[in-house]
């Protein structure tokens, strides 16, 4: 019988804990159960055979740990083929009539994926997948991804087993205390993400008792339109005489459970410490059951690694910052790998109420899908706001939705017809909400109606792949009003037509309507507030703009979106304090806190002002030209701040601050004028060794470095000696400075210096890091040792001086 | 798998003393006021982010042929040899105050060199403090019976092996219970986390 036939109007009871009856027949810490499948077949036949006499209709293999990590892959093939043969055995020998299937079962590696721990997500993908075709060759009927604790290798995991397998996937992850996964998801966030996915069935296993769990359970049933699944154990353990014992029995196990059956679980089973007792009172418990239908919830939904962040209700504001077009700044940063800048781009934006993050990289003269990959990479390491796309590139956009680590937002699709056979495809196999515009092969018709027109056609063609109107947003887009009049008028009756005549979700880009005219701002606003009253789901905008903001505000108070205009209330007082607080404050850094002889620009280095040292840089710069305010002003200050740590009277944080605060200064100088290289000096290639995660201290001699001058490339961590070797030869650099912090990584380091010195004879190797000293890095062959970021500028310029 | 021979607390956010922060800040003494400042919005944030998890086992110890059987592998560390004298017990613990303290230093580090410092500085005491805590939790409890816990010892202390850190990883099962992780350089995943072994011996010796 067909497994997911049978889902549909019956309770499928999975079974109990494996691991636990292991433990009681002499399987000790650390073992690998999986080794048993080939020592002690007898035993798992003997527990999966109860599991079905007890009335279970699914027995999880003894695979939870079978994957390449651990074993060879002839060594798994042995193993996951004795686990297919041992269960087929059960199947067999069991007295129960029920239908019976057997399920791969897979659990986390124990490995932590990148950029917190060192596996790469596509490693994680290779591992799983491996275990997964070998299941499927010897005959598994469904697999089960259970108690992952992190989204990301949950993501891994599935994308895995829908690539290698057609048969069901169910997906059950373990959460904690806080209702969240180890690394932050919440329910709502998961269930978008496998939705997205297209797992048969999700839901949620391990950690916790049945009551503990109830809560994250409901709100599985509330947001899910699929079957839910609950494996929850048999509460928490203890040890009694030296055995280990659970503290719910099974009659309050299964009546616990059966009261999430009755609010709609439709696959139960233990986890923990629950033994074919316990699955034998659930079995008797849910005969007495019949099963909830399972209802299409017809969410919106887009998700971060953390949170879910849903359409529909209050409107979503996307912030469009990310985007080089027309920012001579931003492309600069992109065309220098400046990740810091395009993050803390992302990071502000967020600051000032963005909840979705739009992410544009394409410059004609960059690698699109290497920059797109790299921004998405990082700014999903910081940033718990879901990100948006956004790209021409199908193939960029596909390298980016594979490894977005969440359920993403689409930029976009279009009514051509090789638009949506190159998007509609992506969003099916990775999830996604797409941004589809109301454009095509003729152009973007005049008449909200035929927009209207494209809509249709675009939500029919993106039914024929297998998504739903839920999983499109639409955008009738703006056009400039100073061009045609009825621009606005027709975009916003475009807007109320899709959405009352089509039922769906709308987005627009509201900026571009105020094109050529003055004040644009004043437009924008109005323009916004329109919108939203012909209902808007959601905006791309500048956060930057205080009238979007104003607008914002007081539409939410105004439509019954913000309870006791709390929300409205808290933005108006943050404009009156920061009001109150800038306009007295600016005397305080005027000339009587000023040192004898010292200038503002200076002080404000000096004590690590950062925005004021900015602000005084631009003040000079109306006076001074800008090489004399480098020379003149911001390098005596950090000269006089790195002396002083030399001489201990300024501690390390201290001369961080000065140094954040000349770069601010720096900032201030390069946006007077940016097509100016910024770095005049010698190049400098810098890198935590292969092994090494440690970069704080390289950071900062970055920060000094670049401070006084030098053009630097950061590597960044963990990076190879053929790596460093690479950049350095492409540059020519004359100098290689090298970090490592643990005495593990020093011999890394050491091969690094020998195939620099081999390679690329004509660079200096400057090393530093916790473990060197002097002697040690003339040991390692290193040309220079420095002690601190001071130290390595020192090191710098002497390598410098020498070139000359 | 859950197993009682290894229990698992939560601690939540536990935050260390402002002496120690700077101590590992390499700030000393200096006082200073925007260092101040940066400090109390550091330890604003920190609060949120942390959240201690300890897992542990109470294992027998013995000695055999210059060789220490800590019950879940074998060493010929002297130096350990030396810390667990006297001891026929010892406690094997992990101690993690999360992945969320990691994505807090990444992602001020963008925006300030100095606040990721000194969040550096906050996580690396905070884990020391966790420890701490642990150990005095146990050792109040053992003392009861009459027993004592000695202080705490790592890999990577003297001679000592990182190496040992895949047994200890796969004998407590960290991931787990604790969400923390093992790579293949034996560096730990969240960043700040502590493995180690006290011994526990009667007081009367």
């Amino acid at each position: 019988m067909n497994l997911l036939h049978y889902l549909k109007d019956h309770l499928l009871l999975l079974d109990g804990g494996l691991g636990t009856l292991l433990q009681e027949r002499g399987l000790l810490p650390g073992e690998l159960p999986e080794d048993w499948n080939l020592s002690h077949p007898e035993c798992i036949r003997e527990i999966h055979t109860a599991y079905f006499d007890a009335g279970s209709n699914v027995v999880n293999l003894n695979t939870f740990g079978a994957n390449t990590l651990k074993y060879t892959p002839e060594q798994l093939d042995a193993v996951i083929g004795a686990a297919v043969r041992i269960g087929r055995e059960a199947i067999a020998s069991s007295c129960g009539e029920q239908p019976k299937w057997l399920a791969l079962d897979i659990g986390p590696t124990g490995r932590m994926l990148k950029p917190f721990g060192d596996l790469d997500f596509e490693d994680a993908v290779a591992i799983f997948a491996e275990t997964v075709r070998i299941g499927v060759r010897h005959g598994v009927d469904l697999i089960l991804i259970e108690t992952m604790n992190d989204s990301y290798e949950t993501k891994a995991a599935l994308l895995a087993a829908k690539e290698n397998s057609d048969l069901p996937v169910f997906v059950s992850n373990a959460y904690g205390e806080d209702g969240k996964l180890m690394t932050g998801a919440t329910p709502a966030a998961m269930v978008a993400l496998l939705e997205g996915m297209g797992a048969d069935a999700i839901g949620v296993n391990c950690s916790q008792g049945p009551a503990a769990l109830a809560g994250v359970v409901e709100e599985y049933l509330r947001l899910s339109s699929l079957p839910v699944l609950f494996k929850p154990n048999a509460g928490l353990p203890r040890t009694v005489d030296g055995k280990t014992v659970f503290d719910v029995s099974p009659e309050a196990f299964s009546e616990e459970v059966a009261r999430l059956i009755e609010r709609g679980v439709r696959i139960a089973g233990g986890c923990c410490g629950t033994t074919p007792a316990y699955l034998s009172a659930l079995s008797r418990r849910g005969n007495t059951l019949s099963p909830l239908p399972v209802t299409e919830k017809h969410r919106t939904v887009v998700s971060s690694y953390a949170r879910a962040v849903t359409l529909g209700g209050a409107p979503i504001l996307i912030g469009e910052r990310i985007n080089p077009t027309g920012k001579k700044r931003f492309q600069e940063a992109l065309r220098r790998a400046d990740m810091d800048y395009i993050l803390r781009e992302g990071l502000l934006q967020e600051e000032k109420g963005a909840q979705i993050l739009d992410v544009n990289v394409g410059l004609p003269d960059i690698a699109e899908k290497e920059m797109l990959c790299r921004a998405v990479a990082e700014l999903q390491a910081v940033t718990a706001l879901p990100l948006q796309i956004d790209t021409a590139d199908p193939v960029a956009m596909e390298a980016a939705l594979r490894l977005y680590n969440g359920k993403a937002m689409i930029n976009s699709v279009n009514g051509k017809r090789e638009s949506m056979e190159a998007v509609f495809p992506l969003a099916k196999k990775y999830g996604g909400v797409v941004v589809a515009l109301t454009l095509d092969e003729n152009g973007i018709p005049a008449r909200a109606e035929e927009r209207l027109g494209i809509a249709r056609r675009i939500l029919a063609c993106a039914e024929e792949y297998g998504l739903a109107k839920e999983d499109l947003l639409f955008d009738p887009l703006a056009l400039t009003v100073s061009t045609d009049p009825t621009a606005a008028r027709e975009t916003l009756r475009a807007l109320e037509l899709i959405r009352l005549e089509l039922g769906c979700h709308t987005s627009l880009g509201v900026s571009n309507v105020s094109f050529g005219l003055p004040a644009r701002d004043l437009i924008n606003g109005t323009f916004f507030a329109m919108a939203l009253e012909r209902g808007l789901s959601a905006a791309i905008l500048n956060p930057y703009s205080e009238e979007m903001q104003k607008t914002y505000a007081a539409f939410c108070a105004l439509s019954g979106l913000d309870a006791n205009c709390a929300s409205y209330i808290e933005f108006a007082s943050s404009r009156q304090v920061s009001a109150a607080v800038t306009a007295p404050s600016t005397p305080a850094a005027g000339p009587s806190a000023k040192e004898e002889g010292e200038s503002g620009l200076r002080r404000a280095i000096r004590k690590g002002l950062r925005e004021q040292a900015a602000s005084l840089t631009s003040e000079l710069l109306q006076s001074i030209p800008p090489l004399s305010v480098i020379e003149q002003e911001i390098i005596p200050a950090l000269d006089a701040v790195g002396i002083g740590f030399e001489q201990k009277t300024v501690y390390l944080p201290q001369l961080l601050m000065s140094a954040e605060a000349a770069k601010g200064a720096f900032e201030a100088v390069k946006a007077a004028m940016p097509d100016k290289g910024s770095a005049t000096r010698a190049a400098v290639v810098l890198a935590t060794v292969k092994g090494d995660i440690h970069d704080i201290g390289k950071n900062i001699v970055r920060l000094l470095l670049e401070n006084y001058g030098f053009a630097v490339t950061d590597l960044g961590r963990d990076v190879s000696p053929e790596r460093i070797l690479e950049e350095t030869l492409r540059q020519n650099a004359p100098i290689v400075g090298l970090s490592a912090l643990m005495t593990t990584t020093v011999p890394a380091m050491e091969e690094t210096v020998r195939l620099l010195h081999e390679r690329a004879p004509h660079c200096r190797v400057m090393v530093g890091g916790a473990v060197l000293n002097p002697d040690y890095a003339k040991a390692i062959g290193a040309d220079y040792y420095a002690k601190d970021a001071m130290e390595a500028v020192r090191c710098a310029e002497e390598i410098e001086r020498l070139l000359v | 798998m859950m197993d009682a021979r290894i229990e698992a607390r939560t601690y939540g956010a536990l935050l260390p003393t402002r002496k120690e922060i700077l101590r590992y800040a390499g700030l000393g003494k200096a006082e200073d006021a925007q260092v101040e400042a940066l400090l109390e919005e550091a330890l604003t944030l920190s609060h949120k982010a942390l959240c201690g998890r300890v897992c542990f086992s109470l294992l027998p110890l013995s000695h055999k042929d210059g060789e220490l059987d800590l019950g879940f592998a074998l060493t010929d560390s002297a130096d350990l040899a030396r810390a667990l004298r006297h001891c026929d017990r010892i406690l094997l613990f992990a101690a993690t105050v999360g992945v969320e303290m990691d994505r807090l230093i990444l992602r001020e580090s963008r925006k300030s060199m100095t606040m990721g410092l000194l969040l550096g500085a906050i996580g690396t005491a905070a884990v020391e403090a966790l420890c701490d805590r642990f150990c005095k939790d146990v050792g109040e409890a053992l003392a009861q019976k009459g027993e004592l816990l000695s202080p705490r010892f790592s890999p990577g202390y003297g001679d000592l092996p990182l190496s040992l850190q895949k047994e200890i990883f796969s004998y407590l099962g960290c991931s787990r219970s604790i969400g923390l992780t093992l790579n293949e350089s034996l560096l730990m995943t969240p960043a700040k986390s502590v493995t180690a072994i006290a011994g526990i011996k009667w007081a009367a010796n």
